[in-house]
Protein backbone atom coordinates (compact mmCIF):
# COMPACT_ATOMS: atom_id res chain seq x y z
CA UNK A 1 0.00 0.00 0.00
CA UNK A 2 1.39 3.33 -0.71
CA UNK A 3 0.29 7.09 0.42
CA UNK A 4 -0.03 9.78 -2.16
CA UNK A 5 0.01 13.34 -1.10
CA UNK A 6 -1.00 15.89 -3.67
CA UNK A 7 -0.72 19.59 -3.23
CA UNK A 8 -2.87 21.23 -5.86
CA UNK A 9 -4.23 24.77 -6.71
CA UNK A 10 -7.80 25.35 -5.06
CA UNK A 11 -9.44 25.54 -8.15
CA UNK A 12 -8.32 22.28 -9.15
CA UNK A 13 -10.04 20.42 -6.51
CA UNK A 14 -13.59 19.59 -8.36
CA UNK A 15 -11.63 18.32 -11.58
CA UNK A 16 -9.25 16.37 -9.88
CA UNK A 17 -11.97 14.68 -7.30
CA UNK A 18 -14.39 13.83 -10.27
CA UNK A 19 -10.94 12.27 -12.15
CA UNK A 20 -10.41 9.99 -8.98
CA UNK A 21 -14.12 8.77 -8.91
CA UNK A 22 -13.63 8.17 -12.66
CA UNK A 23 -10.55 5.84 -12.06
CA UNK A 24 -12.32 3.79 -9.03
CA UNK A 25 -11.08 5.75 -6.14
CA UNK A 26 -13.38 6.21 -3.82
CA UNK A 27 -11.45 7.18 -0.75
CA UNK A 28 -9.78 10.61 0.05
CA UNK A 29 -8.58 12.65 3.09
CA UNK A 30 -8.99 16.61 1.43
CA UNK A 31 -7.32 19.41 3.62
CA UNK A 32 -7.14 23.20 3.21
CA UNK A 33 -3.49 24.26 3.18
CA UNK A 34 -1.36 26.96 2.66
CA UNK A 35 2.25 27.33 0.93
CA UNK A 36 4.13 28.10 -2.07
CA UNK A 37 7.03 26.50 -3.92
CA UNK A 38 8.72 28.44 -6.92
CA UNK A 39 5.54 30.36 -6.94
CA UNK A 40 5.90 33.79 -6.25
CA UNK A 41 3.03 35.52 -3.89
CA UNK A 42 1.05 38.16 -4.80
CA UNK A 43 1.09 42.04 -3.60
CA UNK A 44 -1.76 43.20 -1.01
CA UNK A 45 -1.92 46.67 0.70
CA UNK A 46 -2.54 47.63 4.01
CA UNK A 47 -2.50 51.59 4.90
CA UNK A 48 -0.66 53.00 1.85
CA UNK A 49 2.04 49.81 2.17
CA UNK A 50 2.57 47.32 -0.06
CA UNK A 51 3.46 43.65 1.19
CA UNK A 52 3.78 40.47 -0.24
CA UNK A 53 1.61 37.18 0.85
CA UNK A 54 3.49 34.79 -0.08
CA UNK A 55 1.41 31.69 1.84
CA UNK A 56 -0.91 31.15 -0.71
CA UNK A 57 -4.11 28.65 -0.29
CA UNK A 58 -3.94 25.24 -1.48
CA UNK A 59 -5.23 22.25 -1.05
CA UNK A 60 -3.55 18.92 -0.25
CA UNK A 61 -5.21 15.74 -1.26
CA UNK A 62 -4.61 12.69 0.65
CA UNK A 63 -4.93 9.17 -0.69
CA UNK A 64 -3.80 5.19 0.49
CA UNK A 65 -4.20 2.89 -2.61
CA UNK A 66 -3.08 -0.69 -3.84
CA UNK A 67 0.64 -0.94 -5.21
CA UNK A 68 -0.94 -1.96 -7.89
CA UNK A 69 -3.27 1.73 -8.63
CA UNK A 70 -0.43 4.09 -8.07
CA UNK A 71 0.52 4.77 -11.77
CA UNK A 72 -3.50 5.06 -12.23
CA UNK A 73 -3.91 7.78 -9.69
CA UNK A 74 -0.94 9.63 -10.54
CA UNK A 75 -2.04 9.78 -14.14
CA UNK A 76 -5.56 10.89 -13.33
CA UNK A 77 -4.47 13.47 -10.68
CA UNK A 78 -1.51 15.17 -13.35
CA UNK A 79 -4.32 14.83 -16.43
CA UNK A 80 -6.74 16.81 -14.07
CA UNK A 81 -4.92 19.26 -12.34
CA UNK A 82 -1.56 19.75 -14.98
CA UNK A 83 -2.43 23.62 -16.37
CA UNK A 84 1.39 23.89 -17.62
CA UNK A 85 2.56 27.03 -15.13
CA UNK A 86 4.46 27.27 -12.19
CA UNK A 87 1.90 26.76 -8.87
CA UNK A 88 0.20 23.34 -10.49
CA UNK A 89 1.46 21.94 -7.63
CA UNK A 90 3.22 18.49 -6.56
CA UNK A 91 2.60 14.75 -5.31
CA UNK A 92 4.61 13.09 -2.96
CA UNK A 93 4.17 9.12 -2.91
CA UNK A 94 5.21 7.10 0.31
CA UNK A 95 4.83 3.56 2.07
CA UNK A 96 2.11 2.69 4.22
CA UNK A 97 2.69 0.44 6.78
CA UNK A 98 -0.74 -0.76 7.81
CA UNK A 99 -4.07 0.37 7.06
CA UNK A 100 -7.21 -0.66 9.21
CA UNK A 101 -10.81 -0.18 8.90
CA UNK A 102 -12.40 1.15 12.01
CA UNK A 103 -15.81 -0.17 12.19
CA UNK A 104 -15.02 -4.16 11.41
CA UNK A 105 -11.23 -4.34 12.16
CA UNK A 106 -10.49 -5.70 8.49
CA UNK A 107 -7.07 -5.05 7.85
CA UNK A 108 -4.85 -5.05 4.74
CA UNK A 109 -5.75 -3.97 1.16
CA UNK A 110 -8.93 -5.02 2.10
CA UNK A 111 -9.27 -2.22 4.65
CA UNK A 112 -8.95 0.51 1.53
CA UNK B 1 -104.51 118.50 3.95
CA UNK B 2 -102.23 116.17 1.44
CA UNK B 3 -99.62 118.19 1.88
CA UNK B 4 -99.27 117.95 5.57
CA UNK B 5 -99.90 113.91 4.83
CA UNK B 6 -96.58 113.53 3.10
CA UNK B 7 -94.71 116.23 5.32
CA UNK B 8 -95.94 113.35 8.00
CA UNK B 9 -95.09 110.37 5.94
CA UNK B 10 -91.47 112.26 5.42
CA UNK B 11 -91.15 113.14 8.86
CA UNK B 12 -91.88 109.03 10.33
CA UNK B 13 -89.60 107.62 7.32
CA UNK B 14 -86.36 110.22 8.26
CA UNK B 15 -87.39 109.18 12.21
CA UNK B 16 -87.95 105.15 11.02
CA UNK B 17 -84.99 104.41 8.90
CA UNK B 18 -82.18 104.92 11.80
CA UNK B 19 -84.68 103.16 14.57
CA UNK B 20 -85.14 100.25 11.61
CA UNK B 21 -81.35 100.14 11.21
CA UNK B 22 -80.71 99.79 15.10
CA UNK B 23 -82.93 97.25 15.60
CA UNK B 24 -81.48 94.73 13.07
CA UNK B 25 -77.52 95.32 13.08
CA UNK B 26 -75.42 93.70 15.33
CA UNK B 27 -74.07 95.67 18.62
CA UNK B 28 -70.78 97.15 17.56
CA UNK B 29 -69.76 98.70 20.29
CA UNK B 30 -70.91 96.50 23.14
CA UNK B 31 -70.46 97.21 26.67
CA UNK B 32 -67.38 95.87 27.86
CA UNK B 33 -68.69 95.32 31.37
CA UNK B 34 -72.03 93.37 30.15
CA UNK B 35 -71.64 89.55 31.87
CA UNK B 36 -71.94 87.94 28.10
CA UNK B 37 -69.18 90.18 26.76
CA UNK B 38 -66.52 88.94 29.72
CA UNK B 39 -67.82 85.27 29.05
CA UNK B 40 -66.81 85.56 25.65
CA UNK B 41 -63.52 87.30 26.08
CA UNK B 42 -62.64 84.59 28.90
CA UNK B 43 -63.30 81.89 26.75
CA UNK B 44 -61.27 82.76 23.82
CA UNK B 45 -58.44 83.80 26.00
CA UNK B 46 -58.82 79.83 27.51
CA UNK B 47 -58.95 79.15 23.75
CA UNK B 48 -55.90 80.66 22.60
CA UNK B 49 -54.40 79.39 26.05
CA UNK B 50 -55.41 75.65 25.00
CA UNK B 51 -53.83 76.19 21.24
CA UNK B 52 -50.70 77.46 22.51
CA UNK B 53 -50.23 74.60 24.67
CA UNK B 54 -50.92 72.12 21.88
CA UNK B 55 -48.27 73.70 20.13
CA UNK B 56 -45.99 73.65 22.73
CA UNK B 57 -46.94 70.37 23.28
CA UNK B 58 -46.08 69.68 19.66
CA UNK B 59 -43.12 70.87 19.76
CA UNK B 60 -41.47 69.27 22.20
CA UNK B 61 -43.12 65.70 21.20
CA UNK B 62 -41.14 66.57 17.77
CA UNK B 63 -38.07 67.45 19.58
CA UNK B 64 -38.26 64.90 22.06
CA UNK B 65 -38.45 61.83 20.14
CA UNK B 66 -35.78 63.17 17.22
CA UNK B 67 -33.70 63.47 20.37
CA UNK B 68 -33.92 60.05 22.05
CA UNK B 69 -33.53 58.73 18.61
CA UNK B 70 -30.36 60.32 17.84
CA UNK B 71 -29.10 59.48 21.63
CA UNK B 72 -29.75 55.56 20.61
CA UNK B 73 -28.28 56.46 16.72
CA UNK B 74 -25.06 57.62 19.09
CA UNK B 75 -25.30 54.38 21.06
CA UNK B 76 -25.23 52.77 18.02
CA UNK B 77 -21.92 54.21 16.95
CA UNK B 78 -20.01 52.34 19.72
CA UNK B 79 -22.01 49.31 19.69
CA UNK B 80 -21.63 47.87 17.51
CA UNK B 81 -20.22 50.85 14.89
CA UNK B 82 -17.11 50.88 16.92
CA UNK B 83 -16.44 47.53 17.86
CA UNK B 84 -16.88 46.07 14.74
CA UNK B 85 -15.10 48.88 12.74
CA UNK B 86 -12.28 48.28 15.12
CA UNK B 87 -12.94 44.54 15.44
CA UNK B 88 -12.06 44.19 12.08
CA UNK B 89 -9.23 45.67 11.39
CA UNK B 90 -7.21 43.68 14.59
CA UNK B 91 -6.03 40.03 14.28
CA UNK B 92 -8.57 37.41 14.59
CA UNK B 93 -6.69 36.28 17.95
CA UNK B 94 -7.62 40.04 19.43
CA UNK B 95 -11.48 40.24 17.89
CA UNK B 96 -13.14 40.14 21.33
CA UNK B 97 -10.70 41.63 23.32
CA UNK B 98 -11.46 44.69 20.82
CA UNK B 99 -14.99 44.82 21.01
CA UNK B 100 -14.95 44.47 24.81
CA UNK B 101 -12.94 47.65 25.01
CA UNK B 102 -15.80 49.47 23.30
CA UNK B 103 -18.43 47.70 25.41
CA UNK B 104 -16.56 48.23 28.74
CA UNK B 105 -17.23 51.54 27.63
CA UNK B 106 -20.78 51.59 27.00
CA UNK B 107 -21.56 50.20 30.40
CA UNK B 108 -18.66 51.87 33.00
CA UNK B 109 -18.77 55.25 31.45
CA UNK B 110 -22.76 55.17 32.19
CA UNK B 111 -22.16 54.79 35.90
CA UNK B 112 -19.87 57.13 36.13
CA UNK B 113 -22.01 59.76 33.91
CA UNK B 114 -24.68 59.13 36.11
CA UNK B 115 -23.13 59.68 39.42
CA UNK B 116 -20.94 62.55 38.60
CA UNK B 117 -20.16 62.30 34.99
CA UNK B 118 -23.14 64.61 34.08
CA UNK B 119 -22.57 67.26 36.86
CA UNK B 120 -19.41 67.47 36.16
CA UNK B 121 -19.64 68.20 32.24
CA UNK B 122 -23.21 69.94 32.25
CA UNK B 123 -23.61 71.63 36.26
CA UNK B 124 -22.98 75.10 36.95
CA UNK B 125 -19.44 75.65 37.79
CA UNK B 126 -16.52 77.81 36.45
CA UNK B 127 -15.48 77.75 32.91
CA UNK B 128 -13.48 75.08 33.00
CA UNK B 129 -15.43 72.38 34.76
CA UNK B 130 -18.96 72.08 35.92
CA UNK B 131 -20.11 71.63 39.54
CA UNK B 132 -21.48 68.73 42.00
CA UNK B 133 -25.17 70.41 41.97
CA UNK B 134 -26.19 66.92 39.94
CA UNK B 135 -24.45 64.34 41.80
CA UNK B 136 -26.39 61.02 41.06
CA UNK B 137 -28.49 62.91 38.94
CA UNK B 138 -29.97 65.18 41.22
CA UNK B 139 -32.09 67.98 39.82
CA UNK B 140 -32.07 66.13 36.40
CA UNK B 141 -36.10 65.54 35.89
CA UNK B 142 -37.96 65.87 33.03
CA UNK B 143 -38.25 69.37 33.35
CA UNK B 144 -36.19 71.30 30.70
CA UNK B 145 -32.95 73.02 31.53
CA UNK B 146 -33.67 76.05 30.09
CA UNK B 147 -29.75 76.76 29.85
CA UNK B 148 -29.32 73.64 27.40
CA UNK B 149 -32.71 73.25 25.61
CA UNK B 150 -36.39 74.42 26.37
CA UNK B 151 -38.53 71.80 25.02
CA UNK B 152 -37.11 69.01 25.89
CA UNK B 153 -37.04 67.33 29.26
CA UNK B 154 -33.34 67.49 30.80
CA UNK B 155 -33.02 63.88 31.22
CA UNK B 156 -33.26 63.54 27.51
CA UNK B 157 -29.78 66.13 27.20
CA UNK B 158 -28.40 63.67 30.14
CA UNK B 159 -28.74 60.49 28.34
CA UNK B 160 -28.28 62.03 24.78
CA UNK B 161 -24.44 63.27 26.17
CA UNK B 162 -24.44 60.21 28.08
CA UNK B 163 -23.58 58.30 24.48
CA UNK B 164 -20.71 61.10 23.71
CA UNK B 165 -19.37 60.22 26.77
CA UNK B 166 -19.31 56.33 26.09
CA UNK B 167 -18.00 56.59 22.61
CA UNK B 168 -15.29 59.43 23.45
CA UNK B 169 -13.08 56.82 25.51
CA UNK B 170 -13.77 53.87 23.15
CA UNK B 171 -12.24 55.57 19.60
CA UNK B 172 -9.04 55.94 21.82
CA UNK B 173 -8.65 52.47 22.21
CA UNK B 174 -7.33 52.69 18.70
CA UNK B 175 -4.06 53.58 19.01
CA UNK B 176 -3.64 50.76 21.84
CA UNK B 177 -5.29 47.82 20.39
CA UNK B 178 -3.85 44.19 21.09
CA UNK B 179 -1.72 45.54 23.70
CA UNK B 180 -3.36 46.55 26.47
CA UNK B 181 -4.54 44.77 30.08
CA UNK B 182 -8.31 44.71 30.05
CA UNK B 183 -8.32 46.05 33.85
CA UNK B 184 -5.75 48.61 33.29
CA UNK B 185 -7.51 49.76 30.09
CA UNK B 186 -10.81 50.51 32.54
CA UNK B 187 -9.41 52.31 34.85
CA UNK B 188 -7.52 54.20 32.55
CA UNK B 189 -10.43 55.25 30.30
CA UNK B 190 -13.02 55.56 33.31
CA UNK B 191 -10.68 57.70 34.95
CA UNK B 192 -9.93 59.54 31.39
CA UNK B 193 -13.49 60.21 31.18
CA UNK B 194 -13.94 61.80 34.06
CA UNK B 195 -10.95 63.64 34.36
CA UNK B 196 -10.33 64.69 30.68
CA UNK B 197 -13.79 64.29 28.80
CA UNK B 198 -15.97 66.25 31.64
CA UNK B 199 -13.85 69.29 31.51
CA UNK B 200 -13.48 69.68 28.00
CA UNK B 201 -17.31 68.78 27.57
CA UNK B 202 -17.94 71.83 29.80
CA UNK B 203 -15.52 74.36 28.35
CA UNK B 204 -17.17 73.98 25.05
CA UNK B 205 -21.20 72.99 26.11
CA UNK B 206 -21.65 73.78 29.85
CA UNK B 207 -23.23 76.88 30.83
CA UNK B 208 -20.12 79.58 31.47
CA UNK B 209 -17.48 77.17 29.55
CA UNK B 210 -14.80 79.21 28.33
CA UNK B 211 -14.90 78.24 24.87
CA UNK B 212 -19.00 77.94 24.66
CA UNK B 213 -20.23 79.88 21.49
CA UNK B 214 -23.47 80.09 23.36
CA UNK B 215 -22.13 82.22 26.35
CA UNK B 216 -21.87 85.98 25.69
CA UNK B 217 -18.94 85.83 28.04
CA UNK B 218 -16.72 83.57 26.97
CA UNK B 219 -13.65 84.06 26.68
CA UNK B 220 -12.75 81.67 23.13
CA UNK B 221 -16.43 81.60 21.77
CA UNK B 222 -15.11 78.51 19.51
CA UNK B 223 -17.75 76.72 17.20
CA UNK B 224 -17.69 73.16 17.90
CA UNK B 225 -21.02 71.86 17.47
CA UNK B 226 -21.32 68.03 18.11
CA UNK B 227 -17.83 67.90 19.27
CA UNK B 228 -14.74 68.00 16.92
CA UNK B 229 -12.59 68.86 19.77
CA UNK B 230 -14.68 67.54 22.71
CA UNK B 231 -14.72 64.21 21.34
CA UNK B 232 -12.28 63.60 18.58
CA UNK B 233 -9.00 65.76 18.77
CA UNK B 234 -9.07 64.62 22.48
CA UNK B 235 -9.23 61.12 21.86
CA UNK B 236 -6.82 61.21 18.80
CA UNK B 237 -4.45 62.92 20.75
CA UNK B 238 -4.88 61.03 23.63
CA UNK B 239 -4.19 58.02 21.42
CA UNK B 240 -1.37 59.57 20.09
CA UNK B 241 -0.15 60.05 23.71
CA UNK B 242 -0.91 56.25 24.59
CA UNK B 243 0.68 54.37 21.75
CA UNK B 244 3.98 56.55 21.87
CA UNK B 245 3.74 55.99 26.17
CA UNK B 246 2.86 52.00 25.57
CA UNK B 247 4.98 51.62 22.79
CA UNK B 248 5.04 49.63 19.50
CA UNK B 249 3.27 46.18 19.68
CA UNK B 250 6.18 43.31 19.37
CA UNK B 251 7.11 42.57 15.80
CA UNK B 252 5.91 45.85 14.20
CA UNK B 253 6.52 47.47 11.76
CA UNK B 254 8.68 43.83 10.37
CA UNK B 255 5.54 42.01 10.87
CA UNK B 256 2.66 42.14 8.90
CA UNK B 257 -0.73 42.89 10.54
CA UNK B 258 -3.35 43.38 7.87
CA UNK B 259 -6.91 43.20 9.24
CA UNK B 260 -8.55 39.68 10.03
CA UNK B 261 -11.71 40.55 8.65
CA UNK B 262 -12.37 44.26 6.29
CA UNK B 263 -15.87 42.71 6.10
CA UNK B 264 -16.50 43.41 9.82
CA UNK B 265 -14.69 46.37 9.80
CA UNK B 266 -16.88 47.26 6.33
CA UNK B 267 -20.15 46.92 8.45
CA UNK B 268 -19.12 48.98 11.35
CA UNK B 269 -18.28 52.04 9.39
CA UNK B 270 -21.52 52.02 7.68
CA UNK B 271 -23.39 52.10 11.34
CA UNK B 272 -20.79 54.48 12.16
CA UNK B 273 -21.64 56.77 9.04
CA UNK B 274 -25.44 56.38 9.70
CA UNK B 275 -25.23 56.48 13.61
CA UNK B 276 -23.21 59.85 13.06
CA UNK B 277 -26.81 62.01 11.88
CA UNK B 278 -27.85 61.37 15.45
CA UNK B 279 -24.31 62.43 16.65
CA UNK B 280 -24.69 65.22 14.54
CA UNK B 281 -27.96 66.73 13.55
CA UNK B 282 -29.25 65.29 17.12
CA UNK B 283 -26.79 68.66 18.46
CA UNK B 284 -29.46 70.90 17.38
CA UNK B 285 -30.97 69.29 20.45
CA UNK B 286 -34.08 70.13 18.91
CA UNK B 287 -36.39 68.42 15.57
CA UNK B 288 -35.60 71.97 13.48
CA UNK B 289 -34.28 72.92 10.52
CA UNK B 290 -30.50 73.48 11.75
CA UNK B 291 -30.96 69.59 12.59
CA UNK B 292 -31.38 69.46 8.97
CA UNK B 293 -28.59 71.01 8.12
CA UNK B 294 -26.42 69.15 10.27
CA UNK B 295 -27.87 66.69 8.46
CA UNK B 296 -27.19 67.17 5.09
CA UNK B 297 -23.38 68.33 5.90
CA UNK B 298 -22.60 65.44 7.62
CA UNK B 299 -23.81 63.50 4.39
CA UNK B 300 -22.31 65.53 2.20
CA UNK B 301 -18.85 65.65 3.42
CA UNK B 302 -18.77 61.82 4.60
CA UNK B 303 -19.30 61.33 0.62
CA UNK B 304 -16.51 64.06 -0.52
CA UNK B 305 -13.82 62.39 1.85
CA UNK B 306 -14.70 58.54 1.24
CA UNK B 307 -13.82 59.79 -2.63
CA UNK B 308 -10.90 62.12 -1.82
CA UNK B 309 -9.08 59.40 0.17
CA UNK B 310 -9.88 56.57 -2.30
CA UNK B 311 -8.39 58.68 -5.45
CA UNK B 312 -5.79 59.99 -3.02
CA UNK B 313 -4.81 55.95 -2.78
CA UNK B 314 -5.29 55.11 -5.91
CA UNK B 315 -3.10 57.57 -7.21
CA UNK B 316 0.05 56.88 -4.28
CA UNK B 317 -0.84 52.66 -4.58
CA UNK B 318 -1.99 52.05 -7.63
CA UNK B 319 -5.35 50.55 -6.24
CA UNK B 320 -8.19 51.79 -4.03
CA UNK B 321 -8.77 49.36 -1.11
CA UNK B 322 -12.25 49.38 0.98
CA UNK B 323 -9.92 50.05 3.62
CA UNK B 324 -9.27 53.68 2.69
CA UNK B 325 -12.76 54.20 1.25
CA UNK B 326 -13.91 53.34 4.84
CA UNK B 327 -11.39 55.18 6.36
CA UNK B 328 -12.10 58.31 4.26
CA UNK B 329 -15.27 58.43 5.28
CA UNK B 330 -14.65 58.49 8.78
CA UNK B 331 -12.19 60.93 8.51
CA UNK B 332 -14.90 63.24 6.57
CA UNK B 333 -16.90 62.66 9.80
CA UNK B 334 -15.06 63.88 12.01
CA UNK B 335 -14.21 66.46 10.16
CA UNK B 336 -17.75 67.99 9.71
CA UNK B 337 -18.58 67.02 12.87
CA UNK B 338 -17.61 70.61 14.71
CA UNK B 339 -18.73 72.36 11.21
CA UNK B 340 -21.88 70.21 11.00
CA UNK B 341 -24.61 73.00 12.30
CA UNK B 342 -22.66 76.41 11.12
CA UNK B 343 -21.48 75.40 7.49
CA UNK B 344 -23.49 75.27 3.94
CA UNK B 345 -23.91 72.60 1.57
CA UNK B 346 -21.56 73.13 -0.64
CA UNK B 347 -18.43 74.13 2.14
CA UNK B 348 -19.15 70.28 4.02
CA UNK B 349 -18.85 68.79 0.82
CA UNK B 350 -14.96 71.10 0.43
CA UNK B 351 -14.27 70.03 4.41
CA UNK B 352 -15.12 66.61 3.13
CA UNK B 353 -12.47 66.20 0.62
CA UNK B 354 -9.92 68.38 2.16
CA UNK B 355 -10.32 66.05 5.43
CA UNK B 356 -10.27 62.90 3.08
CA UNK B 357 -6.67 63.75 1.83
CA UNK B 358 -5.32 64.86 4.78
CA UNK B 359 -6.12 62.39 6.99
CA UNK B 360 -4.88 59.35 4.11
CA UNK B 361 -1.75 61.62 4.06
CA UNK B 362 -1.54 61.52 7.91
CA UNK B 363 -1.92 57.38 7.53
CA UNK B 364 0.30 56.50 4.66
CA UNK B 365 3.16 59.08 4.99
CA UNK B 366 3.48 60.66 8.10
CA UNK B 367 2.82 57.80 10.16
CA UNK B 368 5.13 55.31 8.98
CA UNK B 369 7.90 57.95 8.18
CA UNK B 370 7.75 58.57 12.17
CA UNK B 371 7.24 54.86 13.10
CA UNK B 372 4.72 55.46 15.72
CA UNK B 373 2.11 52.13 16.34
CA UNK B 374 -0.87 53.75 16.01
CA UNK B 375 -2.86 50.48 15.37
CA UNK B 376 -5.83 51.71 13.96
CA UNK B 377 -5.12 55.17 13.33
CA UNK B 378 -7.15 56.95 15.89
CA UNK B 379 -4.84 59.74 15.81
CA UNK B 380 -4.50 59.70 12.57
CA UNK B 381 -8.07 60.48 11.21
CA UNK B 382 -9.54 61.39 14.54
CA UNK B 383 -6.98 63.56 16.58
CA UNK B 384 -5.84 64.85 12.84
CA UNK B 385 -9.32 65.11 10.94
CA UNK B 386 -10.82 67.01 14.06
CA UNK B 387 -8.06 69.56 14.32
CA UNK B 388 -8.72 69.90 10.26
CA UNK B 389 -12.69 69.90 11.03
CA UNK B 390 -12.22 72.05 13.62
CA UNK B 391 -10.17 74.73 12.24
CA UNK B 392 -12.26 75.09 8.91
CA UNK B 393 -14.95 75.27 10.89
CA UNK B 394 -13.74 78.88 11.54
CA UNK B 395 -13.49 79.62 8.11
CA UNK B 396 -16.88 78.00 6.62
CA UNK B 397 -18.88 79.19 9.66
CA UNK B 398 -22.04 81.17 8.00
CA UNK B 399 -24.07 82.85 10.15
CA UNK B 400 -27.30 82.63 7.45
CA UNK B 401 -27.35 78.89 8.90
CA UNK B 402 -26.91 79.74 12.63
CA UNK B 403 -26.31 83.14 13.76
CA UNK B 404 -24.43 82.41 17.28
CA UNK B 405 -22.85 85.93 17.29
CA UNK B 406 -25.73 88.46 17.23
CA UNK B 407 -25.82 92.75 18.09
CA UNK B 408 -27.52 94.55 21.04
CA UNK B 409 -30.74 95.10 18.33
CA UNK B 410 -30.36 90.83 17.53
CA UNK B 411 -29.13 91.09 14.73
CA UNK B 412 -26.58 88.31 13.18
CA UNK B 413 -23.32 89.32 12.83
CA UNK B 414 -20.59 87.33 11.04
CA UNK B 415 -19.85 83.58 12.10
CA UNK B 416 -16.95 82.56 10.23
CA UNK B 417 -14.18 84.10 7.53
CA UNK B 418 -16.45 82.99 4.81
CA UNK B 419 -18.84 86.14 6.59
CA UNK B 420 -15.84 88.67 6.97
CA UNK B 421 -15.07 87.59 10.54
CA UNK B 422 -11.70 85.85 10.20
CA UNK B 423 -11.33 87.17 13.77
CA UNK B 424 -12.78 83.56 14.59
CA UNK B 425 -10.00 81.98 13.54
CA UNK B 426 -8.23 82.62 16.65
CA UNK B 427 -11.40 81.30 18.91
CA UNK B 428 -10.74 78.16 16.18
CA UNK B 429 -7.26 77.96 17.30
CA UNK B 430 -7.69 78.25 21.05
CA UNK B 431 -10.67 75.71 21.42
CA UNK B 432 -7.70 73.25 19.18
CA UNK B 433 -4.69 74.02 22.07
CA UNK B 434 -6.78 73.70 24.63
CA UNK B 435 -8.41 70.44 23.68
CA UNK B 436 -4.36 69.16 22.71
CA UNK B 437 -3.33 70.29 25.60
CA UNK B 438 -5.49 68.69 27.91
CA UNK B 439 -5.30 65.62 26.23
CA UNK B 440 -1.61 65.39 26.46
CA UNK B 441 -1.09 65.93 30.05
CA UNK B 442 -4.43 64.30 30.90
CA UNK B 443 -3.30 61.63 28.81
CA UNK B 444 0.13 61.76 30.68
CA UNK B 445 -0.81 61.72 34.02
CA UNK B 446 -3.20 58.84 34.08
CA UNK B 447 -0.69 56.74 32.01
CA UNK B 448 1.35 57.16 34.36
CA UNK B 449 -0.75 57.01 37.59
CA UNK B 450 -2.44 53.65 36.25
CA UNK B 451 1.12 52.35 35.12
CA UNK B 452 2.65 52.37 38.68
CA UNK B 453 -0.43 51.01 40.30
CA UNK B 454 -1.74 48.00 37.86
CA UNK B 455 0.76 47.98 34.82
CA UNK B 456 -0.72 48.98 31.44
CA UNK B 457 0.56 46.61 29.17
CA UNK B 458 0.07 42.71 29.15
CA UNK B 459 3.05 40.19 29.01
CA UNK B 460 4.98 39.30 25.77
CA UNK B 461 3.28 35.81 25.73
CA UNK B 462 -0.42 37.18 26.73
CA UNK B 463 0.14 39.43 23.94
CA UNK B 464 1.36 36.77 21.17
CA UNK B 465 -1.39 34.61 22.64
CA UNK B 466 -3.94 37.00 22.19
CA UNK B 467 -5.97 39.01 23.88
CA UNK B 468 -9.23 36.95 23.83
CA UNK B 469 -7.68 34.06 25.62
CA UNK B 470 -5.14 35.75 27.75
CA UNK B 471 -7.73 38.53 28.50
CA UNK B 472 -10.92 37.16 28.59
CA UNK B 473 -10.30 33.37 28.53
CA UNK B 474 -12.28 33.25 25.20
CA UNK B 475 -12.23 32.54 21.14
CA UNK B 476 -13.78 34.91 19.34
CA UNK B 477 -14.01 32.44 16.30
CA UNK B 478 -14.26 28.67 16.69
CA UNK B 479 -15.23 26.97 13.28
CA UNK B 480 -14.14 23.57 14.46
CA UNK B 481 -17.52 23.50 16.93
Amino acid sequence: MIKIEAILQPSKLDAVKDALLEAGIEGMTILEARGHGRQKGHTEFYRGREYTVDLLPKVKIELVVTDEMKEKTIQAIIGAARTGRIGDGKIFVSPVAEAIRIRNDERGETAL
Amino acid sequence: MCRRGMKLLLLLALLGTPALALAVAPNLNPDPSAPATQAQIAALQQAISNQQAATASAQSAGDNSWMLTSAALVLLMTGPGLALFYGGLVRKKNILGTMMQSFAMMCLVTILWAIAGYSLAFGHGNAFVGGFEHLFLRGVGVTPNLDYAATIPEQTIMIYQLMFAIITPALISGAFAERMKFSAMAVFLSLWSLFVYCPMAHMVWGVGGLLNSSNIHAAFPSFDFAGGTVVHITSGVSALVTCLYLGKRIGYPQTNMPPHSMVLSFIGACLLWVGWFGFNAGSALAASPLATSAFVNTHFATAAAALGWTVAEWIHNGKPTALGAISGAVAGLVAITPASGFVQPMSALAIGLIAGVICSFMVFEVKSRLGYDDSLDAFGVHGAGGTVGALLTGIFAASVINPVFKDAAGNPLPSGAIDGHWGQMLNQLAGVGIAWSISIVGTLVLLFVVDKVMGLRVSAEDEAAGLDLSQHGEEGYDFNT
